[in-house]
């Protein structure tokens, strides 16, 4: 589990997040959901250490996140942050292996190449395996950038915004995937969703942030309401229900 | 891949050229026979092919480490403030200390090197991201000021002919045995940059990512900035300012193979020793038996190399 207690944080002069306490639990795929700028992705990165925590405090099942060493944390939490425009030109091959590096630290074994080819035929790669990041679509990058998080091989995954740029085929075939980590692999995914219908048929846990603050949490039927989601987004958003999941009507 | 052994039969070819062209007329197959012969070769054409060949790979590699940590492929340590800083680091325990010995120097040299690419570093941490033409403008202004500093103080102090020693287009006409061996330091640091080459490939995907990995991307980048500034204090106090090698090379094998980097550190280094020994040559030909400096040399054939790179890509990235 990961625990988030009494955490605020400012950049400059303005607060971003206040005074959030939170349990994301563990073997369960959790969405972050909530209006632009409500500070998921500052979550996100605090929760990922890629953000110095300014007060409140995080723990991993029990470890405190900021007490454990950065190489240590790589081995349990694999991190996508939400603007992944990389400029180095390399092969998707070989960045997905940089997923393997808190494994190897450099000397690749056959296990780890193994994984990476996994991770490569897991998202549809194969293909442009050997082609480099400058030279494919976003939606190819932004599946490349999902591979070498899942190649990390961690107990827990972090995900900003992972459907960004992924066609609708693709979208739900990640969304199967991240579902069949935590069922089948044991894992513990935590992914911001900006399409909330993602969220209704695919989390088992659901965390609403407006403004900073956590609005809503718990299971999909509970935080998924007409009355939530309306409050939440500041406009009128009907639930009805489908194969036995909320479906959001907020697009009419 | 074989892009490697290519290039290093390229090297043995132009290192051959380059032990047998002189203004002596000595034939190097005499060396075991002659002993003027040996002399020659021993003393001047043995020690300058070699440093001509550890300076090209260094600044190669030195440039590459520097387009990774910075993340933008237009600079090159003659571009952002190293050579200056270096310059003004020996400035200064000339002045202060005149009679501290030469590993004091280099010591100085280099700490203020990294001081200079650190805070280039610093500076160009404060602009848009998305201006990729503002870091290479940030790093001319910032030579220009240090190298005005350091040039204003030589003159005070009557040291302005070191100080344009230092600065000028290199050369390596004086090279002889015992005045070039601190290139060997410039090409340790090199090799190290290639121990650590994942650590600045990572690098050069953001802090997130790094961060993200495992790595400190503070650690890695002081790592860096050290393996940068030996390499330029190195090559500036022993033969002087060479441009281009670590801003062309550097494109040029990224253009083939890519970035990652413990792939394509051996290339580069190997291809910047091609470069500048190739330019070291025309420059020993071109009016022989009189020499023209390596530095104006590379002058031109960078310029044209790397007006061809900037108009056959895209300027991302
Ligand atoms: N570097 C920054 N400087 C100032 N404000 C920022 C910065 N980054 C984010 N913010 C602000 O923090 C708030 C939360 O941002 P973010 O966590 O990215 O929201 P979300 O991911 O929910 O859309 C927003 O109001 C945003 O404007
Ligand atoms: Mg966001």
């Amino acid at each position: 589990m990961i625990r988030i207690s009494g955490l605020s944080h400012r950049i400059g002069k303005s607060a971003i997040l206040h005074d959030i306490s939170a349990d994301l639990p563990k073997g369960k795929l959790t969405a972050l959901i909530g209006p632009n700028g409500a500070g998921k992705s500052t979550l996100l990165r605090l929760i990922g250490r890629l953000e110095p925590l300014q007060s409140g405090s995080v723990t991993l099942d029990g470890a405190d996140l900021s007490r454990t060493p950065t190489d240590q944390l790589a081995l349990r939490m694999a991190v996508l942050g939400q603007q992944t425009a990389i400029a180095s030109r390399l092969r998707l091959r070989e960045l997905v292996g940089f997923g393997r590096w808190p494994h190897h630290k450099g000397r690749p074994r056959p296990r780890d190449l193994e994984v990476v080819n996994q991770a490569l035929a897991a998202f549809s790669l194969d293909d442009l395996a050997d082609r480099f990041i400058d030279e494919i679509s976003g939606g190819q990058a932004q599946r490349a950038y999902l591979a070498m998080t899942v190649a990390q091989e961690t107990d827990w995954l972090l995900l900003d915004e992972p459907l960004n740029n992924l066609d609708m085929a693709h979208a739900r075939s990640l969304m199967a995937r991240l579902g069949e980590l935590v069922r089948v692999g044991g894992k513990s995914v935590v992914t911001v969703i900006h399409e909330v219908n993602y969220a209704a048929a695919w989390a088992d846990h659901v965390v609403a942030m407006k403004q900073g603050r956590i609005v809503a949490q718990g299971s999909p039927y509970e935080v998924l309401t007409s009355e939530t989601l309306s409050m939440l987004y500041d406009t009128p958003v009907g639930v009805g229900s489908h194969r036995g999941r909320p479906l959001v009507l907020h697009h009419v | 891949m074989r892009l490697l052994p290519a290039a290093m039969l390229v090297l043995a070819g132009l290192s051959v050229a380059s032990l047998t062209i002189g203004a002596a007329s000595v034939s190097i197959l005499e060396a075991t026979r002659d002993p003027w012969a040996a002399l020659v070769l021993m003393e001047s054409r043995l020690p300058r092919t070699l440093a001509v060949i550890l300076t090209g790979a260094a600044l190669a590699v030195a440039g590459v480490v520097l387009q990774a940590l910075v993340r933008n492929r237009f600079v090159g340590p003659e571009t952002t403030g190293t050579a200056e800083s270096a310059t003004l680091g020996l400035l200064a325990v000339t002045i202060l200390f005149p009679a501290s010995p030469l590993w004091v120097k280099m010591v100085a040299a280099s700490l203020a090197a990294m001081l200079g690419t650190a805070l280039f570093v610093a500076v160009i941490r404060r602009l848009p991201m998305r201006e990729v033409m503002l870091v290479p403008i940030a790093g001319l202004v910032l030579s220009g000021v240090i190298g005005a500093i350091a040039t204003f103080i030589g003159w005070q102090t009557d040291l302005l002919q070191y100080v344009n020693g230092w600065l000028m287009s290199g050369e390596f006409s004086g090279v002889l045995a015992g005045r070039y061996e601190l290139l060997w330091v410039a090409a340790v640091a090199a090799g190290l940059a290639w121990f650590a080459a994942d650590r600045f490939a990572i690098l050069g995907l953001g802090d997130s990512v790094a961060t993200g990995l495992g790595l400190s991307p503070g650690a890695v980048m002081r790592l860096g900035l050290a393996v940068v500034a030996v390499v330029t204090a190195m090559v500036i106090t022993t033969v002087g300012l060479i441009p281009f090698v670590g801003l062309v090379v550097p494109n040029i094998v990224a253009r083939i193979m890519g970035d990652n980097l413990r792939a394509s550190i051996p290339v580069v280094a190997v291809f910047g020793a091609v470069l500048l020994l190739t330019c070291d040559l025309i420059g020993r030909l071109i009016r022989f038996p009189y020499e023209i400096p390596v530095g104006t040399i590379l002058g031109v054939v960078g310029a044209v190399i790397f007006l061809w790179l900037l108009y056959r890509r895209p300027a991302h990235g």
